[in-house]
């Protein structure tokens, strides 16, 4: 098979203010062959994105390329071809999806207008044949219906199938190259899976080549041929997949493979990057679980419903959960997990009274929170505290990490004097591994696996009990999940808290859990140790979960 | 304990400051806006165009540099001042001829002189012979104290009532909207003049007899239902946030997350349209002070200077109205520039 794009020597770096430069890639080389997917795996910030763009060139206004950079297609330096010669090439021979699908799609077009309008910039079709196109192109994608989904807007979708509109955007024009940049990131595990066999699929049939870019090297094993592994803006390993799985010569790769939670162990912390890359062999030793204690949070078939209003006087009522209990002891860990809407967030915030329960009761330490005034119920916020998914969104933006950090000291009158609270906080940070002039920076200029260290941070601040963490390393790369999990398990170790743990990918569940419950729409399907879930589950949702699971490369995964 | 010291925050307002000074168009700006105050300032202290009432020109005296201009109104003026010298002698029916002594004799007591006018001032005088500069010196006082103020209070309505909306929702958003409606649903100019009357004629005439303070009043009270709608529908949005569920986890209070938490982050959305109303209001007053509703007539502003220029325009008399406007528009752009540099100033991600 010949090289469909070979990018030599690739140097892109950003003008930063007037003076600060920052190299994002430096001296990038691949090729991407003819007919065969070739994936580029990195963590964020390693340049991935910005190697594949650079082939369209679409980069950033800041963005710029070294002169003896070159990107070859088709015999034609794509760095240096004129602009209409790239629009011509764009959506045509050379198409991208992107990991939002919402936010790439225009909300107030139609998916038809959409998908139609690539075929006529391109193919000059007149308005009707391109219609009946897009009807082709959304049946193709398996969208059902397609003919009457060409009137819906995008809101309309789901996110599985908005993505799928996407990719029938991008093959639209039958192109040789579809750049599919995290195209799974942002959805559902099963959907993830669905998308990804879908994408195999039409690689197939088009004979196109795919560059697949993502930052979980366990989902790119099952479809890649060849893996770029990159880090830092430099290429650290490169070659066949089989190789690259089977035969790692890099440190990096090696970590990379080994800090996913893998379901047949469970050592007693996940390897990190860092130990591979200063030489430490990882601890090997399994996980050692403290016998259960005395039942700290109980929740009690918890319900809660939202009521829609429909009408002037007429509403309906949604229910987000029901029917949901459990126990949890002090250092023991109940994993609940579940896809988007299955209510796991909801009980999350039930647990905290940050939401009222329509009905049962959620219990600290014997005492019902919601039957409590606000007056009463502050005490018990000092027991209880979460730690959410987005940690970009769970930091005040306006505020130094240290006043972050003290106000709940302050709250809750803990400390004799400021600056003793800001002793606190200073050895709170190091806690969780972040440096003492952390203080007085903002979230911002943090990574957001550090993000998500502050707001542990935060949580522990008022020395609580519980902990409810809300998908809490689902935001971060997969090479940052490791050492988040470790720093929880040793929290959970030195402090003895019980943890409610909440995810939608099972393999972190069932690392971090003693007992885990499957939530779907609101209700508990099936509940165990993850042993015995893992081992034979009941319930066919959970089946479905556990497939969807990236099991990285195997021969007969990879080629279907 | 000099180690914990370092690490506790630098003063919020200290680095404001210090940012804006990085900013050479914000930093421009706020030097206007500083020159504009200590003129103020100076005005208010009677140091500087204390005299604007004075008559020191001759009518529609000539700016210095177009001296040689003809002034046919003075000259009229000058003409009609002699004609008045030459009083008919009406003694013989007019009733109050018994009282002419007794005046004729105060009068003697008064010292008045005719001052010596001069034909020319720095920027020209007005119908009266007042010199313009000192008059658009005096009315920037006015103008700007309005501005400033009745905006300063439409902020604080505006803001408290959509902060509270917004965050609470259910009856108090409903019943905010409903007193949002009613006054939407008024012309504006209809509900300033029926507060006009009732701050000016009724029992309240008393408590703001004389002053901008009733113009104040009339705008903010006019002025704030923008800012309402704005605050509410960003409360509406960040009230679910993850960093305000976060602060309600800890134990903060309402009010605490409110205008604590949230505030500072809905600060550029409020410091945006604080800019606009000072704009918009000091122009109001220009309406109002037009209209006669505005400031009182002992007292000048850019807006009653804008209301005499309308005649002295058809005259050929430009230089008033040149004053008020270059005034006013230095002030409102710098004004404007600098709340743009100060948003930016107080995001953390622009830093």
């Amino acid at each position: 098979m010949s090289a469909l794009v070979t990018v030599r020597d690739l140097r892109v770096s950003f003008r930063l203010g007037r003076e600060r430069i920052l190299e994002a890639v430096r001296g990038v080389h691949f090729t991407v062959r003819e007919d065969a997917t070739l994936a580029l795996v990195g963590e964020s910030g390693s340049g991935k994105t910005v190697s594949a763009m650079s082939i369209l060139r679409l980069l950033p206004e800041n963005a710029v390329v070294h002169p003896a950079s070159r990107v070859e297609y088709a015999g034609e330096n794509l760095l240096s071809a004129p602009a209409p010669r790239l629009r011509a090439l764009r959506g045509r021979e050379i198409s991208a999806v992107f990991q939002e699908p919402m936010s790439s799609l225009n909300p107030v077009l139609t998916v038809g207008e959409q998908v139609a309008e690539v075929l006529r910039l391109h193919r000059r079709m007149s308005a009707r044949a391109a219609l009946e196109r897009a009807a082709e192109l959304l049946a193709e994608v398996g969208i059902p219906e397609p003919r009457a989904r060409l009137r819906s807007y995008p809101h309309e979708l789901s996110g599985g199938q908005q993505q799928r509109v996407m990719i029938a955007m991008a093959i639209a024009n039958e192109p040789k190259l579809l750049i599919a940049d995290e195209p799974t990131t942002a959805l559902d595990v099963t959907v993830q899976r669905q998308v990804l066999e879908l994408i195999a699929r039409l690689r197939e049939r088009h004979r196109m080549s795919v560059l697949f870019i993502s930052h979980d090297l366990g989902l790119v094993g099952e479809i890649a041929d060849d893996v770029v592994v990159m880090r830092d803006g430099v290429v650290r390993e490169s070659g066949p997949v089989a190789r690259i799985f089977h035969a790692p010569q890099d440190a990096y790769t090696k970590a990379l493979l080994a800090c996913r939670p893998r379901l047949e162990a469970r050592p007693r912390r996940l390897p990190v990057i860092d130990d591979f890359m200063r030489g430490r062999t990882p601890p090997a030793a399994p996980l050692e679980r403290p016998p259960a204690g005395a039942p700290v949070m109980q929740a009690k078939q918890l319900r809660k419903e939202f009521r829609l209003r429909t009408g002037l006087f007429a509403s309906k009522a949604l229910v987000a959960v029901s029917d949901v209990s459990f126990d949890v002891a002090r250092g023991r860990t109940v994993g609940l997990v579940g896809e988007s809407g299955s209510g796991k967030t909801t009980v999350a915030l039930l647990a905290l009274r940050l939401l009222d329960p329509s009905a049962g009761e959620a219990r600290l330490d014997g005492a019902d929170l919601a039957r409590l005034t606000p007056g009463r119920m502050l005490p018990f916020r000092r027991r209880i505290q979460i730690v959410f998914q987005n940690p970009y969104a769970s930091l005040n933006p306006r505020r130094t990490i240290g006043r972050t950090l003290v106000e709940p000291m302050r709250i809750h009158s803990l400390g004799a004097s400021e600056s003793e609270r800001y002793e606190r906080a200073r050895r709170l940070l190091e806690r969780v591994g972040l440096p003492a002039d952390a203080m007085q920076r903002y979230p911002h200029e943090f990574s957001g696996g550090q993000r998500q260290r502050i707001a542990i941070a935060r949580a522990l601040a008022v020395e609580p009990e519980v902990l409810v963490c809300d998908e809490p390393v689902s935001a971060l790369d997969v090479s940052v999940q490791a050492t988040v999990l470790n720093l929880l398990l040793d929290l959970q170790e030195s402090l003895g808290l019980a943890y409610l743990f909440i995810s939608h990918d099972l393999a972190v569940v069932k690392y971090m859990s003693d007992e885990v419950l499957v939530m779907r729409a609101g209700e508990v399907v099936e509940r165990g140790t993850p042993e015995a879930i893992f081992a034979s589950p009941q319930h066919e949702y959970t089946r479905k979960l556990i497939a969807a699971i990236p099991r990285g490369y195997s021969k007969s995964g990879s080629e279907p | 304990m000099a180690a914990v010291l370092d690490i506790v925050p630098e003063n919020a307002w200290l680095a404001l400051w210090r940012r804006l000074q990085q900013d050479r168009i914000g930093a421009f700006s706020l030097g206007i806006v500083i020159v504009y105050l200590v003129m103020i300032l100076f005005a208010m202290a009677g140091l500087l165009a204390g005299g604007w009432s004075e008559e020191i020109g001759v009518p529609y005296a000539n700016p210095s540099f177009l001296g040689e201009r003809p002034n046919l109104e003075a000259a009229l003026a000058q003409r009609a001042a002699q004609r008045q010298g030459r009083v008919p002698d009406l003694t013989a029916v007019d009733p109050l001829a018994p009282k002419y002594a007794e005046w004729e004799k105060r009068t003697a007591e008064l010292k008045t002189g005719e001052r010596e006018r001069s034909l020319t001032l720095r920027w020209g005088g007005d119908r009266w012979g007042r010199d313009v500069l000192a008059k658009a010196i005096k009315g920037s006082q006015v103008s700007i104290a309005v501005g400033v103020f009745a905006a300063l209070c439409a902020t604080f309505i505006g803001t408290l009532l959509g902060a509270l909306g917004g965050f609470y929702g259910r009856w108090v958003n409903d019943s905010l909207e409903w007193v949002y409606n009613v006054f939407t649903s008024i012309p504006s100019i209809l509900l300033v003049f029926s507060l006009a009357a009732v701050l000016r004629s009724g029992v309240l005439a008393h408590l703001f007899a004389s002053g901008i303070w009733t113009v104040v009043i009339i705008l903010a009270v006019t002025g704030w239902t923008g800012m309402y709608r704005l605050v509410r529908a960003e409360y509406m949005k960040h009230r679910s946030r993850e960093y305000v569920l976060a602060a309600q986890a800890i134990g903060a209070s309402a009010a605490s997350r409110m205008f604590v938490h949230i505030l500072p982050n809905v600060s550029h959305v409020v410091l945006v349209q604080l800019s606009l109303l000072v704009v918009a209001f000091i122009k109001v007053e220009v309406i109002l002070s037009f209209l006669g509703l505005g400031v009182p007539v002992d007292m000048v502003s850019w807006g009653t200077m804008l209301g005499e220029a309308q005649t002295e325009l058809v005259i050929g008399k430009w230089w008033q109205l040149a004053a008020a406007t270059v005034f006013m528009a230095i002030f409102l752009t710098a004004f404007s520039m600098l709340t743009d540099s100060l948003r930016d100033a107080l995001d953390p991600k622009l830093r």
